[in-house]
Order: structure tokens, then C-alpha cells, then sequence
């Protein structure tokens, strides 16, 4: 396979799942303002969530304060946010029309459709939009792509990086949101264990679309380490950081085998060594080590594998 | 003027549009809308987003898709047949000719001039002759009729010529919408295109290529107006569609960039014209081309389709000598006619035309798409006059051609079906043998009387039907 079709098949993967990660923002910033306010208006909240999509700085220079038309506007359509739902399924068609060849006509289809059916949108007046149908919208149509690539795709290396892409970022995208709970949302340490400390774990459930499931598989109670450890160590959730890079592994192991030794292994060895660091974790091993420093190193470890897939693959060995 | 209708002969209906005729009268109006809703959907979805060559304009635009197909007669077809591919053999050789010893032009029958100082002609491949002395692997031929035996050739296309994803897709879609007419008509199929594609590129392996060769389509880029097109053949003859920055230059061979490192590249049909293919040999400021590709090229380590500098065969200058060379390569009288030509910078054609200016088609001679050209009877006086400062200013630029009466076929329009004017390119594949599928791409000039088919022009494309025996 060309370099440069699995450059585009694994970009297609992290922007579909990164413009899906936008939709759920949106849902959870809708939800906030729903709520009695709290102590610092929904200003905290929004700019939490800005700032686990790592946009914050371009929001605050271009919009100033938030208000819910200016989000909707900057997380949804807006193109100078590269993270706006638009820019992400921009960037996946784009992507997907460069490599044509390594896709079926279904994935096409379900991309090219949802792409139609966002320039509709765009030219929809925004009063005749409400939140719901933007979120539904996009976590409809994603989801649709996604089954057409489980459905139809062979098999092979270029699904392999697909997989990959969509792993990474997951993981990514899991680990910062936590960190921003952490960081933005409860300042201070008397917080802990309140009221509202509880209340911000549900937000961070809601935008992982993890607020059933935890439920289930908890029994309720909302504390600090099990959402932690439902979000980090729970091989059941999918959207954990342990099932995401496991799931990474997977296919890179899947990639290694298919090449034998044409190709260097070094992303694989690299994620094997970063989910084994994870496994040898429990909990409460987490919360000593501090969560923050925790989630720090693991952000890191992505970004090391992202940057050995590079190296390993995408650069064509010349 | 009057045309030739290739349904109606007076009121009666010529015997292979005599089904079609049945359908179309019988088809009931909110049918019929509801179809061509459906085709445009369809074309919308498959992403198809196409000019023909050099047409350039909005790369998202749906070329407007006619139901009513063209329908060919076997006998028809085969006359066709014969003369296109006579051509594309004497194009062919008049290529490995003028790269070698230019015997036409040392016996006299095209002047030097024409060949060696064209801006087609490159001096980098004289004397190199490629895989099986071909350069140009797919001519597309357009054509026009004008009588139910008379042909005319229009240009020839030896370069890239596009278009043939819209032969395969507007089959594909009229298959897939009115199957019950393909029942009922034997119809020859065109699908065989990409594998016969594929078959001739791998039959023009370079020298040095010794297993089964490894074919690429080297395309601009997404950006280019005919990407889809590029994709389309890449996929379905199983290739790689690579740019130029996928491809590099190591020693004798070029390789491409994948996944497991570099592998070799035998075939290289590109759809990038000539001064971007290599800039340490050609223009140094291209962005889309390979550095020492030309030379690896000239040792036989890769072939180019088609093969660089082809393009002097279908200028338009050129053009008006390809009957001379049907005589002089093969000692054939040549099947399809030539449009009669005069050329601005003989003195003797430039009175005839500034004369009869009116009535005349005058042609930018290296301009294409419809753009740049005078069609003299459907012009204003005042744009007459417009176009003979142009021709003064620059005579050797332009050539004029007696205004042609295109047929017409039945079209789909507003009030129902109506004759409109159409053209014909068919796409002939030189390689290890010529190969022509019974097809090609008719375009349908849309506005009532328009003479011009280009897409950017207000055209359209119809299916083209050959009917077996």
C-alpha cells in the first residue's frame, strides 16, 4: 500500500472519531446550561470543555465570552476551529476522495452522503436548528461510516490503519477530557467528594456517551475512582483508554504480522510496551501516582505511538 | 443546412432506434422526471465530478447526463472500427518516425517546420524508441457524422484523453435504471475497458522489467477536475493512483513510497502532461513531477504512457497531414476523412477565410474545449469583425474548418424529445495489439441548434449503444 493512502486511511480515522468527540462536546455543553447554574456561571464548564478539544484559545480570541449560539457555532460549523465537527468531516472526505481506491463504495457512499448532508446544514438558517439534531446528526452519520467499514472493508492493512487512527484518537481524546476534569473543573480541594464534584463526573460520563454503561456496570454510585476506573482500567467501556489501546495494539499487531519483516515494528513494539505499563496499573496505583501525572505520561505514550506509525509507515522508507 | 437525424429518415424510424422509438412513446412524463431525478442522484453519490480535457470550470459540477441513448448499428461500428484503429497505427508510426529518421518529412510530405519546431515535439526522446514503438496507448478519436456512411474525424487525442469514466458510468447507470432496455436490445458491452486498459499498459513493459510489471496511474492530484476519473480506472484495473511525491528515483529504477518500504514501478500511464513529468528534464518549477524519471526512462528502466512528446501527433497542424500519413506508413487510403482544413499561415487559405469568414469554424490551433474559436454562421456580424482583428494579429495561430453539419440524435428536453447535435469519442488502446470497445463517450450539444458539445458550453453525455448482430 502506498505511504500516502495509509497517511490518508489512518487521518480519515482520527477525524471521523475526533468530529464525533465535537458532537458529544456540544450534547454536554447543551446539557450544563440546562442545569441550575453554579458557582462560576457556565463559563467554567464551557471552557473546560473547549479545553479538552484543545480549542480554547481560539474560541476566547475570536468569540470572547461564550454564549450558547457562539459555541454551537465554534464546535459545530465553524472551519478555523480544526476541530469543529465541519473541519473534521471536511478533512475525513477530503481524506477518503484522495484514497478512492482503498475504499468500498459503501464507505464512500456514507461519507460523501454525510458531507451532502452537512453542506445542507450549513445553508439551513441556524434558528431552524436545535442542538439535538446537530449531535444526532453527526453521531448518526459517523456511526454509519464506521459500520460501512466494519461492514464492507477487507480486511487488510489499509483497515489495519483505519483502526489505528480511530484508536489513537479515542484514546487521545479519553485521556485529556479526564485531565481537564481534573485540572479546570475542580480548583479546589474542599470540592472533592461534593456535590458538585460528583456532578462533573457525570458531565465527563455524558460526553464519553459512557453515562448508562457506567451505571450498569457499577450499580450507581458515583464516585471519583470508579469513574476513573470505569474511564481508564475498564476493559468493558469503549471508549476506556485501556480498550482503545488495546484495541490500537490489535491492529498494529495486525499490521506487523501482515508485513513480516519488510517493514520495522516499532509503533507495535512501542504500544505493546505503553498497554503492558497500563495493565501493570490498578486504581488506586493511579490516584497515588496523581491523575494528572498519570494521564501526562499516557497522553505522551500516544503521541509516541502516532509518531512511530509515522516513522514505520508513512514515510515510505526513502 | 440540413442534418442528418440518426433516429428519423423523414417519419420513419431507422431499424435500431425502432425499440428505443416504442419506449420513449410510451413512457409516461412523471416517469420520466422521476428517472432523471434518480440518474442525477446517482451521479451525485458516485462523487462523479469531471471535465473533459483541459475544459477546466467548478470540479464539484455534474455534467448533464441525457437518457436517450446513441444507438450504433454493428455495421456502422465496424467501418468505425477500421478506420480508427487505421489511424492509431498511422499516428504511431508517424511518432517513432519523427523521433528517428523522419522519413515523411525527407520525402516531402509534411514540412519540417511543422514537426521539429512544434512546441509537442521534445528534443529529450529523439532517437529513443519505447516498448514495442508505441507512444500513444489510448487515442481517443472525436468524430462527428455527418451522412449515414460519412465520418469525420475532428481531432485526434494522443496525449491523455478523458472522459471514458463517463462511457463505463453512464452505462453502468442506464443498466442500472432501465434494465428491461437491455433485455429487449443486444447490446455490446463496454465494461471490458479497464481490464483491455490494463492489458495494454502491461504489454508495453519496459526492457528491464522481467516478472509480471507493476502499473501505476500517476495523477496531479485530487485538486485536478478529472481526479475522479483517475480513481475510477485506478480501481477498477487494481492499481495504485500515486502523485508525484509518492514516486522517487534510485539509481536505474523508480520505486514508489508504500507501506513496507519501496517497490519498483514498471508502467506509468500519466495523466500529467509533458513539462510537469520531470523538472530536472523538463520545467524546472514543477511541483507535480519526478526528478531523474526521464532518465530512467531513456535506459529502459520504466515506460510512460503515453510516451513523452507524443503530443506532436494530434496538434492541429499536424492534423490535417494524418491522411498522408495513412498513405505513406501504411499504403492504405485512409478510412475516416479529415474535416478540410486551411491553415491561416498560407497565404493562399488565409484570402480564402478572411473571404468567407461568415460561414466558416476558425480554431485556436493549440486551444481545445470549445474556448478561443469562432463558429461563423451561428456568430454576430459584429463578433465576425472581432475575430478578424484576432486573425490578423497572429495568422499562424489559427486554423478554419467549413462549418460541419453535425447529426443530430433524439434528446430528452423540456416538451419532451428533440433532435440535438452530438459528437463521438470513441477510445482506441495500442499496445501489444489495438484494441477498440464497441462505445465511447457521446456528447450532446443541449441548447436547441448549438453546434458546440464541450461540457462548459452547455453539453451533455448520452450512453452509446452498439447493437450485436
Amino acid at each position: 500500500m502506498l505511504s500516502r493512502t495509509a497517511s490518508n486511511l489512518f487521518w480519515m480515522g482520527r477525524h471521523l472519531e475526533r468530529a464525533d468527540t465535537a458532537a458529544r462536546l456540544l450534547d454536554v455543553g447543551q446539557r450544563i446550561t440546562l442545569l441550575p447554574n453554579t458557582e462560576a456561571g457556565y463559563q467554567n464548564e464551557w471552557n473546560a470543555l473547549l479545553r479538552a478539544s484543545g480549542t480554547a484559545e481560539v474560541f476566547a480570541s475570536k468569540y470572547g465570552e461564550a454564549t450558547q449560539e457562539k459555541i454551537e457555532e465554534f464546535i459545530f460549523f465553524d472551519r478555523d476551529n480544526p476541530s469543529s465537527v465541519v473541519s473534521c468531516i471536511e478533512k475525513a472526505r477530503e481524506a477518503g476522495r484522495i484514497v478512492r481506491t482503498a475504499l468500498t463504495s459503501q464507505v464512500w457512499d456514507a461519507l460523501n452522503v454525510a458531507f451532502q448532508e452537512l453542506r445542507r446544514i450549513e445553508r439551513t438558517p441556524r434558528a431552524k436548528l436545535d442542538t439535538a439534531t446537530l449531535t444526532d446528526f453527526t453521531t448518526g452519520h459517523i456511526s454509519t461510516v464506521r459500520g460501512a467499514i466494519n461492514a464492507t472493508q477487507l480486511r487488510n492493512d489499509g483497515w489495519h490503519f483505519m483502526h489505528t487512527g480511530y484508536g489513537l484518537e479515542r484514546a487521545d481524546a479519553t485521556a485529556r477530557l479526564l485531565d481537564v476534569k481534573y485540572f479546570v473543573l475542580l480548583p479546589r480541594i474542599e470540592f472533592v467528594g461534593s456535590g458538585l464534584d460528583t456532578y462533573q463526573w457525570q458531565v465527563i460520563l455524558r460526553a464519553l456517551s459512557a453515562h448508562r454503561a457506567f451505571h450498569w456496570a457499577y450499580g450507581g454510585d458515583i464516585s471519583a475512582a470508579r469513574v476513573a476506573d470505569f474511564l481508564i482500567l475498564n476493559g468493558e467501556s469503549p471508549r476506556s483508554l485501556i480498550t482503545s489501546l488495546y484495541e490500537t495494539v490489535w491492529h498494529l499487531e495486525g499490521i506487523a504480522r501482515r508485513y513480516g519483516d519488510s517493514a520495522p515494528t516499532s509503533a507495535r513494539d512501542q504500544a505493546r510496551h505503553s498497554l503492558e505499563a497500563l495493565q501493570s496499573r490498578d486504581i488506586d496505583m493511579i490516584f497515588d501516582e496523581g491523575l494528572h501525572e498519570f494521564l501526562s505520561w499516557f497522553i505522551g505514550e500516544i503521541g509516541t505511538i502516532s509518531n512511530r506509525v509515522h516513522q514505520d509507515y508513512l514515510l515510505g522508507g526513502a | 443546412m440540413t442534418f442528418y437525424n440518426e433516429m428519423l429518415e423523414g417519419d420513419r424510424v431507422r431499424d435500431p432506434y425502432a425499440r428505443l422509438s416504442e419506449w420513449v412513446e410510451t413512457m409516461p412524463q412523471d416517469f420520466r422526471q422521476m428517472k432523471q431525478a434518480e440518474a442525477e442522484d446517482l451521479f451525485r453519490r458516485i462523487g462523479i465530478t469531471f471535465a473533459v480535457y483541459g475544459e477546466g470550470g467548478d470540479p464539484d459540477r455534474l455534467i448533464p447526463f441525457d437518457m436517450m441513448p446513441r444507438v450504433f448499428e454493428q455495421a456502422e461500428w465496424r467501418k468505425l472500427e477500421r478506420g480508427i484503429k487505421q489511424r492509431a497505427r498511422a499516428l504511431n508510426a508517424f511518432l517513432r518516425d519523427v523521433y528517428g529518421r523522419g522519413e515523411i518529412i525527407r520525402a516531402g510530405r509534411i514540412p519540417a517546420r511543422l514537426v521539429y519546431r512544434n512546441e509537442a515535439y521534445e528534443k529529450a526522446v529523439v532517437g529513443f524508441v519505447p516498448p514495442r514503438g508505441v507512444y500513444s496507448h489510448i487515442i481517443g478519436v472525436d468524430l462527428v457524422r455527418t451522412a449515414k456512411d460519412e465520418f469525420y474525424v475532428l481531432e485526434d487525442n494522443c496525449r491523455t484523453p478523458s472522459g471514458v469514466s463517463y462511457m463505463l458510468e453512464n452505462r453502468e447507470i442506464m443498466m442500472r435504471m432501465f434494465p428491461q432496455l437491455f433485455r429487449q436490445n443486444r447490446i455490446e458491452p463496454v465494461d471490458q475497458y479497464p481490464q483491455l486498459l490494463r492489458h495494454t499498459l502491461e504489454s508495453v513493459a519496459p526492457q528491464k522489467c522481467d516478472s509480471r510489471p507493476t502499473c501505476v496511474i500517476l495523477t496531479p492530484g485530487h485538486y485536478n477536475s478529472a481526479y475522479y476519473e483517475h480513481s475510477f480506472l485506478a480501481n477498477l484495473m487494481g492499481v495504485e493512483l500515486v502523485e508525484g511525491a509518492d514516486l522517487f528515483v534510485d539509481g536505474e529504477f523508480v520505486y514508489m513510497r508504500t507501506t513496507q518500504g519501496p517497490k519498483r514501478v514498471d508502467v506509468i500511464y500519466r495523466r500529467i502532461d509533458d513539462p510537469f513529468l520531470d523538472p530536472l528534464c523538463f520545467r524546472p518549477d514543477s511541483m507535480l513531477g519526478i526528478p531523474g524519471l526521464m532518465d530512467v526512462y531513456r535506459s529502459g528502466g520504466v515506460s510512460i504512457c503515453s510516451a513523452p512528446g507524443a503530443g506532436v501527433a494530434d496538434d492541429k497542424a499536424i492534423y490535417t497531414f494524418v491522411p498522408e500519413m495513412v498513405r505513406f506508413y501504411l499504403g492504405e487510403e485512409p478510412i475516416l476523412n479529415n474535416v478540410q482544413t486551411w491553415t491561416l499561415w498560407k497565404d493562399d487559405d488565409y484570402r480564402y477565410v478572411m473571404d468567407n469568414l461568415p460561414d466558416l469554424v476558425v480554431k485556436e490551433v493549440h486551444g481545445s474545449g470549445g474556448y478561443g474559436m469562432l463558429v461563423g454562421p451561428k456568430s454576430t456580424r459584429e463578433e465576425v469583425e472581432i475575430f478578424r482583428k484576432k486573425i490578423e494579429a497572429n495568422p499562424s495561430n489559427y486554423i478554419a474548418q467549413p462549418t460541419l453539419s453535425l447529426s443530430t440524435c433524439p434528446t430528452f428536453v423540456e416538451e419532451g424529445v428533440a433532435p440535438r447535435h452530438v459528437d463521438l469519442r470513441p477510445y482506441c488502446l495500442c499496445g501489444d495489439r489495438i484494441e477498440l470497445v464497441p462505445g465511447g463517450l457521446t456528447r450532446v450539444a443541449l441548447r436547441e441548434g448549438s453546434l458546440v458539445v464541450n461540457s462548459s458550453q452547455g453539453g451533455g453525455v448520452k450512453d452509446t449503444w452498439v447493437l450485436s448482430e
